[in-house]
């Protein structure tokens, strides 16, 4: 059996058999203790601060951002951002506990649909496991309350993020992942930006394959104002 | 296998050099990326730490490579997965089709994958009733094209614009023949269109991985475009193609890799869609594959191990050295006659299909470091060439001329008495004879060389002449 076959010739090639078993542990004990490297210290910042980044990364990768107070204004600001895009008042949503949650009737306008998406849907509503601010990227674990349509086939993509969700570096979003999720999901997208190709000459074009839009709506902690 | 021409590689060149096209692809791209590497490194302080972190991962991880293997395999199975272990092309083909077979497939959306260029994956499901779409926007026009990719990161980097539009407007015949691309953008937007029937109706998908997790049993890809999670979220099977040196322990070590690889391969920070995949969909889940399968390949790798080639297996596949080579920019992917062009190519492709097929890559080298100067995992790429060269040489593969011109100079080398009296010779009536023009157009016996260049005219001296006279002054002063 090939299985066999290959391990044994990597194993010539080591020269050496199977790893003792002193050996195996050490590497298992390396597995589960999962030790980080280095973390670039662009990230390393008080949390206001990692905010910032975050929403600046988003915009330098051709994302938008909305900063929110609270969850009770993501209505009105979802049929904002989709009068100034010039986009029906259509979605789909995650079914996610928050996204069910917001008092939508407040805007009898925004039709809406639960689920996962189709090919013909043109703007979806997802909500952010978490966020990291070293890039700007977005985290979006699969579950029933997060399907990954949502992040692949509407032209538009909203996202709801929590600010205190925005962490500094991607590790510390993975130990959010493993803290409250614990196995590992079937899918985790890392979002940074919106779809984009350079296979035609090198040149840089928005809206490959995945959404053409992406907006942020950051909710909660807002920036504090000068002086305060 | 997907045939080789790398034997013919100084044909190759000479039909690259004047394919005024290519010329025009390569002028263009030439410097982008490289400009656009160095911004994203220069904007990161810790970017040379973190090539050396990258580079001891990758040993850590060759070094424990069936452990990994193993523990890799055993968390796929735990999410509900299945490891098909290939030791050759063959068998990796026949296992993609037998799972493509068992689905009932049809169709098959693919992501970018170079193991499947490996395998010419798309010509064996094509014989056997399988309809293979690649969804890489440049891979979607290299297949309408019956090409190859010509780099690894950017399939259709040898293409030009107005290729794009000829090729569109001779495939997509049901859309009106007079219309008008005004813009790159509408090349996409016909390319997007077009792509997304095909992702809603392909029963399997296939993707490459950039990232095998041992943790997690997670496959991780890196894409710009959004094809490859399509490729691997709406068919109902979704097929992991991967090399065995793909593994890496942890999703720290996987993390700390990503940290160099978008910045080395596009000079993007982070690529837009990282993806982890582990296993099928899920109870409850809305989405997502029924069905999911890791084909791993060898396919040569593990004879690597042990080698001087040991360091080879460390490469991400960035590209980051072919878009730094001075010969790549001149000549092209194509030339180098197999999937894996530039640098990283002439070191890999003589390991896979054999140095008597591709011992000209590894020569098609001005050694001028540059690759190994800007390679994430730090593989020395010149001095891998150069074992090769020595290979070639100790297995007599190298043509007689040279042969014979490297044991005149080697009986020379042994003689420095001789050596210095000759060099003196030469140095002393090329200097003259070259005294008024400064250069040399043409030589006796070096016609190929001086066809594209002048040779400057020695000054009459010979450095060890020169070194022997500073040394006496040196000891003087």
């Amino acid at each position: 059996m090939s299985r066999d076959a290959v391990l044994a010739s990597i194993r010539r090639g080591l020269r050496r058999g199977a790893l003792p078993d002193d050996i195996a542990a050490a590497l298992r004990g390396r597995l589960a203790a999962h030790p980080r490297h280095l973390i670039p210290a662009r990230s390393r910042l008080p949390h206001a601060e990692q905010v910032t980044l975050f929403v600046a990364n988003v915009e330098k990768e051709f994302g938008t951002v909305t900063r929110l107070p609270d969850m009770d204004s993501i209505p009105g600001a979802v049929v904002d951002y989709l009068a100034a895009q010039n986009l029906p008042s259509e979605l789909v949503m995650a079914p996610h506990p928050e996204l069910r949650a917001i008092e939508w009737s407040v805007r009898p306008l925004l039709r809406i649909r639960e689920g996962r998406s189709g090919p013909s849907d043109a703007v979806s509503l997802q909500h952010a496991f978490a966020a990291i601010a070293e890039t700007g990227t977005l985290m979006l674990p699969s579950s029933p309350e997060r399907p990954t349509t949502l992040n692949l086939l509407a032209d538009t993509e909203i996202v709801l993020l929590r600010a205190s969700r925005i962490v500094g570096a991607y590790e510390e979003a993975w130990d959010l992942l493993r803290a409250e999720i614990g196995t590992m999901p079937r899918n985790v997208m890392l979002v940074t930006g919106p779809s984009r190709s350079a296979d035609i000459e090198q040149t840089l074009e928005l809206g490959a394959h995945g959404p053409r839009r992406l907006h942020v709506l950051v909710v909660g902690e807002e920036a504090a104002q000068p002086g305060e | 296998m997907h045939l080789a021409t790398s034997r013919a590689f100084k044909q190759n060149a000479r039909r690259a050099l004047a394919d005024p096209g290519l010329q025009k692809a390569l002028a263009r791209s030439g410097t982008s990326f490289i400009a656009r590497r160095a911004a994203a490194v220069a904007a990161l302080p810790e970017f040379e730490q973190l090539r050396e972190i990258a580079r001891d991962i990758k040993n850590h991880a060759l070094a424990h490579l069936d452990f990994y293997l193993e523990e890799y395999e055993a968390r796929v199975k735990a999410a509900g997965g299945i490891v098909h272990w290939c030791a050759t092309t063959d068998e990796a083909r026949a296992v993609v089709l037998e799972i493509c077979r068992a689905a009932g497939a049809r169709t098959v959306t693919k992501g970018k994958s170079m193991i499947s260029e490996e395998l010419s994956l798309n010509e064996h499901l094509e014989q056997h009733s399988v309809q293979p779409v690649e969804t890489d926007l440049g891979e979607y026009i290299l297949q309408l094209r019956h090409e190859v990719p010509s780099h690894i990161l950017a399939p259709a980097f040898h293409l030009n614009r107005e290729d794009w539009e000829a090729q569109f407007r001779a495939s997509h015949t049901d859309l009106p023949a007079d219309r008008i691309f005004h813009e790159r953008r509408d090349i996409l937007t016909e390319a997007r269109a077009r792509l997304r029937q095909k992702f809603v109706a392909a029963d399997v998908g296939i993707t490459g991985a950039n990232f095998l997790i041992a943790e997690t049993g997670s496959s991780v890809i890196v894409t710009n475009e959004g094809n490859g999670d399509l490729t691997q979220t709406l068919p109902r099977v979704h097929i992991v193609l991967a090399s065995i040196e793909k593994v890496v322990p942890t999703i720290e070590d996987c993390t700390s890799l990503l940290r160099v690889l978008a910045r080395s391969a596009t000079g993007q920070d982070f690529s837009v869609y990282t993806t982890f995949s582990t296993g099928a969909r899920r109870p409850g889940d809305l989405d997502g594959p029924d069905g999911y399968h890791v084909v791993l390949v060898d396919n040569g790798r593990s004879a690597m191990l042990g080698t001087e080639f040991q360091d080879m297996l460390r490469c991400i596949r960035c590209a980051a050295c072919m878009n730094h080579c001075p010969v790549y920019g001149a000549v092209g992917g194509h030339a180098y006659g197999w999937v894996y062009p530039g640098p990283m190519g002439s070191v890999l492709t003589p390991a896979l299909i054999g140095v008597d097929q591709a011992g000209l890559l590894p020569n098609a080298s001005t050694f001028c470091g540059k690759c190994e100067s800007v390679c994430p995992v730090k593989i020395p790429l010149p001095g891998l060439m150069r074992h090769w060269r020595e290979r070639e040489f100790e297995r007599h593969l190298t043509p007689p001329v040279q042969r014979r011109n490297i044991a005149l100079w080697g009986w020379f080398a042994r003689r420095p008495a001789v050596y210095r009296v000759v060099a003196r010779a030469a140095a002393a009536s090329l200097g003259w004879l070259g005294r008024r023009r400064g250069r040399f157009a043409r030589l006796p016996m070096a016609g190929g060389w001086t066809a594209g260049r002048d040779l400057p005219a020695p000054e009459g001296d010979t450095f060890f002449a020169r070194y022997a006279r500073a040394q006496r002054r040196g000891r003087a002063g």
